[in-house]
């Protein structure tokens, strides 16, 4: 079973914890076309390579970001939002 | 055969004589002996029958890969007898005859080989016509076994371990491995799947004692060390993401979770390939070895070793140590490499025969081994006619090649490369954290093994954080300890490449004709590497035929996966008590005290309905909605999602969260909310109330309870409003009275003005009921006058009693999930979810109103803003069924059908008593939903009933029952 380190409570099980999804930049909603608003709702990456997503400890309901390298299934780190440095 | 004089590391206890029954016929061990080991110092060498063509079969390896010899020990199916131990009392029988395994009717089929064709399931179950036939017949000659439905039901423990180094496999290099990590300061975990640990150390002598000396020495090392764990009779089962590797035990599974994975398993020998090379009596030289050394027992009392390596020739020393007389040392090798080991026999007047190779072995009467043919090998290592030459012996130690133990390793994620010289595949790029040594890394030669250990030790401790990785030289291997083709040709087959699935050559042969010329194809058609010891002593052979006969190289033509597990694991490891959560609601012991029938809902167990003598459940159900219409009725509601958002920008959460406006809400008001996903789906829905300007009380769905708060949290994380969220749900119970009756049952119990003035139809109050303090709200799913009544989790019960007691007089009773289902059915609420799917938006559910776009932001707004302007799909609409229908009901889910085609579907049905007839919500075209439209439902068995769109509520349309009456 994979480990997964929540900034918070530290290593834990990976079932402890859920994926929510890649974090991904929301198109103007004001201005973009219905078809790129679409695009953005419907449609992900499924390439490998590194990711930034949110995850979350449920036992403790800590969200966070990981960074994920999805091709070599590792987590390269954690944090909590807004502390990426 | 016989017992040798006490061994220095014999697994036997002399002083406990064990007796068994084996057959129906008694015998004698030690205790510590195998089933084997003991049936074998007997004189008994059939212990098994091959599974295809039952062909006797003795000990092949004496390492848990012997699957011909699995015996059934009374409830216990399918014990391998090359590793168990035997035990007082035992009643064993071989599995897999037919009428025991002397006369198995079965045998016969060893003579109609040439009808089970390579690919015979394939090609059997080919014809539909005869499938049926092939079935029947496969069922009754196939599986091994038989259970017995009356075994005991047993719970096994697990357990959860930890450690910062795991070692797998306790040979000399796995010991050493340990003892290097341990001294770094690593707490080290050593497992082997020996009763005993020391592996080869201690068994392939060569006639020599320094390697055992110098393996005792290493264990007791490790038996000493604090900060060395050697766990016995236990092996890794799998390799799991982030060194989590399961370790079985004749007990339990053990969950061990490491830093660092040292895999030091080890080899398997494998088989030589010659006609009868599965005669009783011939057998891998390491399995020898292990009969002297591990049970004091001579395996043969004449012997000729078939060898290829350095090996071989310690076999054949072991062998004479222990008293046996080597026929013949058989090399297939051209020449042989000089050495200290071939000087050795030399002296003791064997001349090794190079470039020779055994032909055939030959049965006695009992067709186990009585004989061998010999024979020269040219060039190109086929046989040389005229020079075979015959040898009695009743044992034959075959001792050509080695596979790497290097399941777990591939399990990992290992790159594997094939080794020229070594004529195998060692790691190339192991993963992070995993580390090999000794002979599964490609080392063989005994002080290289602990050499090896020694740096993988280093590195595992390194990696674990603790000391330094160093470089430890390992010279390289100065000969192969495989033969490239380790393979004598025959016309007449039976020489026997899988034991597990009596495969032979030539089976391989006609696969690869037939097309299937790429390794996981060929394993697919032919099974090979498929029984249970799932090719542990077959598969490399295998690679070899099929690398051959494709003109390709071992690395071209690659490994099957390996899965877990390693060996099988009783499922009474595997089973255990699962881990999902189960919500009990504070109520839970008043519900039950009533009679409840309980069902899940989400997490939780909710009353279905409150089951009465001699009622059926569907008039159980009917009773309580009855009652709530006519009197009173108090149903417990505390599943429900209960949040509570503070703080200045806690309007402007719920404005963004929910499709309503909340900022513009007077304290003390409550209003439905409608939450939306981003593609504007309808994904949750509840009652906000405000408690102050900057606290909002609000709930959500009983199953969306955990995933809104969690959804929600995540929001707010991201949007750093100025505002906290609190998850209240399990922290306050709920409760919903509802009825004609309600107010007068409630009046009893409080001072609050329960006036229509005072406390208006959808507002929130605080006060005290009974004592307690409460949040109560004037709503309801069921559409009576009704008071949702909010209080703290320890009081809930004290409440439901004091209302129970209250409601008396009027009649009150419990309602259950059921009656609210057929009354909020009745006023036309949908339940999201069930109402609703993943594709259900607010337009189609009539919910436009609930919709506020003059809102800056909301989830879901840019997609509802798209589908506003487009036409509508569907609609969800009431139906009625005519008043007097009767015969079977359509159910929810049934579709609606047009023209032949699907149009909608039926989501909700209940016969409503109140409206008297059956009522329902469903999915509907546009084109179809206007009021009086008639349609047609298809039930389950094909047959249709119509049905007509109508308004709803179907009960009290204009909702007067909720309000102050005149």
């Amino acid at each position: 079973m994979k480990l997964m380190t929540c900034p918070i409570n530290g290593t834990r099980p990976i079932s402890e914890f859920v994926y929510w999804g890649e974090i991904r930049p929301a198109p103007d909603a004001n201005t973009c076309t219905d078809d790129r608003w679409a695009d953005y709702v419907f449609n992900r990456n499924g390439a490998p390579g590194v990711k930034k997503e949110w995850w979350c400890h449920t036992p403790s309901n800590t969200w966070f970001i990981a960074e994920r390298d999805t091709e070599k299934d590792k987590v390269l780190r954690t944090y909590l939002h807004g502390d990426d440095k | 055969m016989k017992r040798l004089s006490v061994m220095p590391d014999e697994w036997l206890d002399r002083s406990r004589v064990v007796r068994f029954r084996f057959e129906g016929r008694s015998f004698e061990g030690f205790a510590g002996d195998s089933i084997s080991s003991a049936l074998w110092a007997a004189g008994q060498r059939t212990l098994g029958r091959s599974f295809k063509y039952h062909r006797p079969r003795g000990i092949l390896s004496a390492a848990n890969h012997d699957v011909n010899v699995m015996v059934q020990d009374g409830q216990r199916l399918n014990t391998r007898g090359d590793v168990v131990e035997v035990r007082e009392g035992m009643d064993l029988s071989a599995v897999n005859t037919f009428g025991g395994l002397a006369n198995d009717r079965a045998r016969h089929l060893n003579r109609l080989s040439r009808f089970l064709p390579v690919g015979f399931y394939y090609k059997a179950f080919h014809n539909k016509r005869l499938f049926p036939l092939w079935e029947r017949m496969f069922r009754r000659v196939t599986g091994l076994g038989v259970l017995d439905f009356s075994t005991p039901h047993i719970r096994t423990p697990k357990r959860y371990d930890f450690c910062d180094v795991l070692v797998i496999g306790a040979g000399p290099s796995g010991l050493s491995a340990a003892l290097a990590a341990a001294d770094a300061g690593a707490r080290v975990a050593i497992c082997d799947e020996n009763a005993r640990a020391g592996g080869s150390g201690l068994y392939q002598l060569g006639g020599d004692t320094a390697r055992a000396d110098a393996t005792r020495s290493l264990l007791a090392r490790v038996r000493a060390h604090d900060n060395i764990r050697l766990l016995e009779g236990t092996y890794a089962a799998g390799y799991y993401a982030d060194q989590w590797v399961p370790l079985i035990d004749r007990e339990r599974m053990t969950k061990m979770r490491a830093k660092s994975v040292i895999v030091a398993s080890g080899a398997f020998e494998q088989p030589s390939v010659f006609r009868n090379n599965d005669l009783p009596g011939v057998m891998n030289g390491s399995a020898m070895q292990r009969l002297i050394y591990r049970y004091a027992l001579r395996p043969c009392d004449s012997a000729v070793v078939l060898a290829g390596n350095a090996d071989g020739y310690r076999v054949a020393l072991d062998l004479m140590a222990a008293g046996a007389r080597v026929e013949a040392v058989v090399d297939m090798r051209a020449s042989v490499p000089a050495s200290p080991l071939v000087d050795a026999l030399k002296a003791r007047g064997i001349e090794p025969l190079a470039g020779h190779a055994i032909q055939e072995a030959h049965p006695d009467g009992r067709g186990e081994l009585a004989g061998v043919t010999l024979v020269k090998l040219d060039g190109s290592g086929r046989p040389v006619a005229g020079s075979e030459r015959r040898i009695a012996c009743d044992g034959v130690a075959m001792s050509t090649g080695w596979s790497p133990t290097m399941n777990l390793l591939y399990q990992a994620g290992t790159r594997m490369r094939f080794d020229d010289l070594l004529q195998q595949f060692v790691p190339d790029q192991l993963p992070e954290g995993v580390f090999a040594c000794g002979r599964s890394n490609g080392v063989y030669t005994f002080e290289s093994r602990m050499a090896d250990g020694v740096r993988a030790g280093l590195a595992a401790a390194a990696h674990a954080g603790l000391g330094e990785a160093a470089p430890v030289g390992v010279p390289p291997e100065a000969e192969a300890p495989s033969l490239a083709w380790p393979i004598v040709p025959h016309p007449d087959g039976k020489n026997f490449v899988d034991f597990d699935e009596d495969l032979q050559v030539k089976d391989f042969e006609n696969a690869v004709q037939e097309g299937y010329d790429n390794i996981e194809l060929l394993k697919r058609f032919s099974t090979v590497g498929m029984g249970p010891s799932q090719g542990k002593h077959s598969n490399m052979t295998a690679l070899r035929i099929l690398a051959r006969l494709t003109g390709k190289s071992p690395q071209q033509v690659g490994t099957t996966t390996a899965r877990p597990f390693f060996h099988p694991v009783p499922l009474s490891h595997l089973a255990g008590r699962g881990f999902s959560p189960q919500r009990l609601s504070p109520l839970h012991g008043r519900h039950a005290a009533h009679g409840a029938v309980f069902m899940q809902a989400g997490a939780w167990l909710r009353p279905e309905y409150y089951a009465v003598g001699g009622k059926s459940r569907i008039d159980c159900i009917r009773e309580e909605a009855r009652r709530v219409r006519t009197a009173v009725g108090l149903i417990d509601v505390g599943t429900l999602g209960k949040l509570e958002v503070r703080g200045p920008q806690a309007a402007e959460f719920l404005n963004r969260c929910y499709t309503g406006r909340y900022d513009n809400m007077k304290v003390g008001a409550t209003r439905y909310a409608v939450m939306c996903d981003e593609s504007g789906v309808l994904s949750d829905e509840g009652v906000v109330a405000r408690i102050a300007d900057d606290v909002f009380y609000f709930t959500t769905t009983s199953s969306g309870a955990a995933t809104v708060y969690r959804e929600l949290s995540r929001l707010n994380t991201e949007w750093k409003l100025d505002c906290g969220l609190v998850n209240l749900t399990g922290a306050y119970s709920a409760m919903n009275l509802a009825g004609p009756a309600s107010r007068k049952v409630l009046s009893q119990l409080t001072d609050m003005d329960l006036s229509s003035a005072a406390f208006p139809y959808l507002a929130i109050r605080c006060g005290t009921v009974a004592g307690i303090p409460v949040r109560m709200m004037r709503v309801g799913f069921v559409g009576e006058w009704g008071y949702e009544i909010h209080v703290p989790a320890e009081y809930g019960p004290t409440l439901w009693d004091a209302l129970m007691k209250a409601g008396e007089a009027s009649g009150i009773g419990p309602f259950g999930v059921e009656a609210q289902r057929l009354l909020r059915l009745e006023k036309g609420h949908l339940i999201v979810s069930q109402d609703t799917d993943g594709l259900t938006h607010p337009f189609e559910v009539g919910m436009d109103w609930a919709v506020k776009f003059d809102k800056l932001f909301f989830t879901g707004k840019r997609s509802l803003q798209i589908l506003r302007t487009m036409p509508l799909k569907r609609k969800l609409v009431g139906f009625r069924l005519a008043e007097n229908h009767s015969g079977e009901a359509p159910k929810e889910c049934h579709l609606v059908i047009r023209d032949g085609d699907i149009a909608g579907r039926v989501t909700s049905i209940s016969w409503s008593p109140h409206v008297g007839r059956y009522i329902g919500l469903a999915f509907l075209p546009p084109d179809m939903a206007a009021v009086g439209t008639p349609f047609t439902i298809r039930l389950s068995d094909g047959g249709t009933v119509n049905a007509e769109v109508c308004d709803t509520p179907f009960f009290d349309p204009k909702d007067e029952r909720q309000k102050e009456i005149a």
